[in-house]
C-alpha cells in the first residue's frame, strides 16, 4: 500500500468513526412499554448518598421526571403527592428525577408543595434523555415490580389520569 | 544599621505600593453569561429568554453576591449541570479533540496547499525547460511554404 492510499484509508476510517461516534451519542429514543427501565444510579437531590429505580424492584414506581423551572411540573405536583400518600402502603411510590435543574431551587421547589416522595437528581439531564428517552419535562413512567415499563406519559399527570390508568395496575385490575 | 533601616523602608514601601494595588475586578453577569449555555435551549445564555436561563441568571447573580471569581462560578454551574454548560469545551480529557481536531485540520490543510503550490510550480518550471520559445520553435516544412508564397504576394 502506497503512502498516499494509506493516509486516504487512515482519513475516510476517521470520519467513519466520527459519523459513528456522532450516532451512539445521539439522544436515545422513549422507551417503549415491556422494556426494562435502566437502573442507573443517581445522586440523591437532598442529602448525601445516592439511588435508582432498580432500588424499588419490587413495587411499583411511578417515575415523574420534572424541574422546577417548569409550569406544568408545578401544576402536576398536587396531583403527585396525593397520589403518593394515598397509594404508598399498596407497594407503590412516586420517584422524582429532577433534571437539567439547580439544585437550589429543587429543593425550594420540593418545599414549597411539601413533597414527601423521593426525589433524585439528573442535574446534566443524561439519565432522563438518554436513558429514558425524555424529550422534555414532565413526563412520567411507571415501572413495574419486576423493572419493565409499562406506562409512559408525556406531559403532565392529573389526578383523572392517575385514577384511571395508575390505579389499576396497583389493584391488579389491569395486565401488564 | 544603616542596611537594616534601608531594608525597613524597602518592604514598607513595598507593602504600601501592595495595598494601593487596584482590587480585582468584580464579576458581572454580563461577563459569565455569555461564556456559559442555557442547556436545556441548546443556545448561548445571554442568547435565551427561557424560564431555565432566568433561573441559571439568578444563581450567577447569588454567585456574583456572595463574591466568587468568574472561574468559581462556572465550576459551580459545572457542579449543577455538567461540562455542557460551558459555551467552550474544556481543554482536558476526551473534550480536548474539540480543541485539537480543527488545529489539526488547518495543519493538514495548510500542509497540502504547500505540498500543491510546490509540484504545480514544479511542474510549470519543468514545462518552460522542455519547451523552446514559440520563437524559436521551427516551421513546418509545408508551414514555412506557405508563409514564403504569402511573403513573396505582398513583396513590393
Amino acid at each position: 500500500m502506497s503512502a498516499r492510499a494509506f493516509a486516504v484509508f487512515i482519513a475516510v476510517l476517521a470520519v467513519i468513526g466520527l459519523l459513528g461516534y456522532g450516532l451512539l451519542n445521539k439522544s436515545a429514543d422513549a422507551l417503549e412499554p415491556g422494556e426494562t427501565v435502566p437502573a442507573t444510579s443517581l445522586p440523591n437531590l437532598q442529602g448525601a448518598g445516592s439511588g435508582s429505580v432498580a432500588d424499588y424492584r419490587d413495587r411499583w414506581v411511578l417515575v415523574n421526571v420534572w424541574a422546577s423551572w417548569c409550569t406544568p411540573c408545578r401544576e402536576e405536583s398536587p396531583a403527585l403527592e396525593r397520589f403518593h400518600r394515598a397509594h404508598r402502603d399498596r407497594r407503590f411510590t412516586v420517584l422524582g428525577i429532577d433534571s437539567n435543574d439547580l439544585s437550589g431551587d429543587a429543593v425550594s421547589f420540593i418545599r414549597e408543595y411539601g413533597i414527601s416522595y423521593p426525589q433524585l437528581r439528573d442535574g446534566t439531564g443524561d439519565f432522563a434523555q438518554d436513558e429514558l428517552g425524555t424529550t422534555g419535562v414532565p413526563e412520567s413512567f411507571l415501572v413495574a415490580p419486576d423493572g419493565r415499563l409499562v406506562l409512559h406519559r408525556l406531559g403532565p399527570v392529573t389526578r383523572d389520569y392517575l385514577d384511571s390508568n395508575v390505579v389499576p395496575y396497583l389493584s391488579g385490575e389491569a395486565k401488564q | 544599621m544603616r542596611h537594616a533601616i534601608r531594608t525597613v523602608v524597602l518592604v514598607a514601601a513595598a507593602a504600601a505600593l501592595l495595598a494601593a494595588a487596584p482590587p480585582e475586578p468584580r464579576t458581572t453577569l454580563p461577563d459569565v453569561e455569555d461564556e456559559v449555555m442555557c442547556p436545556i435551549c441548546g443556545t448561548a445564555l445571554n442568547l435565551s429568554g427561557a424560564p431555565q436561563a432566568d433561573r441559571e441568571r439568578a444563581f450567577i447573580r447569588r454567585q456574583i453576591a456572595a463574591g466568587k471569581t468568574k472561574e468559581e462560578i462556572k465550576d459551580a454551574l459545572v457542579a449543577q449541570y455538567g461540562t455542557e454548560v460551558l459555551a467552550e469545551p474544556p481543554k482536558s480529557g476526551f473534550d480536548l479533540t474539540a480543541w485539537l481536531v480543527p488545529a489539526a485540520g488547518i495543519l493538514l490543510a495548510a500542509v497540502a496547499i504547500a505540498i500543491g503550490l510546490r509540484r504545480w510550480r514544479r511542474a510549470a518550471r519543468d514545462d518552460e525547460d522542455a519547451q523552446p520559445p514559440d520563437s524559436e520553435q521551427p516551421l513546418e516544412p509545408a508551414d514555412a511554404e506557405r508563409l514564403d508564397a504569402d511573403l513573396a504576394r505582398y513583396d513590393l
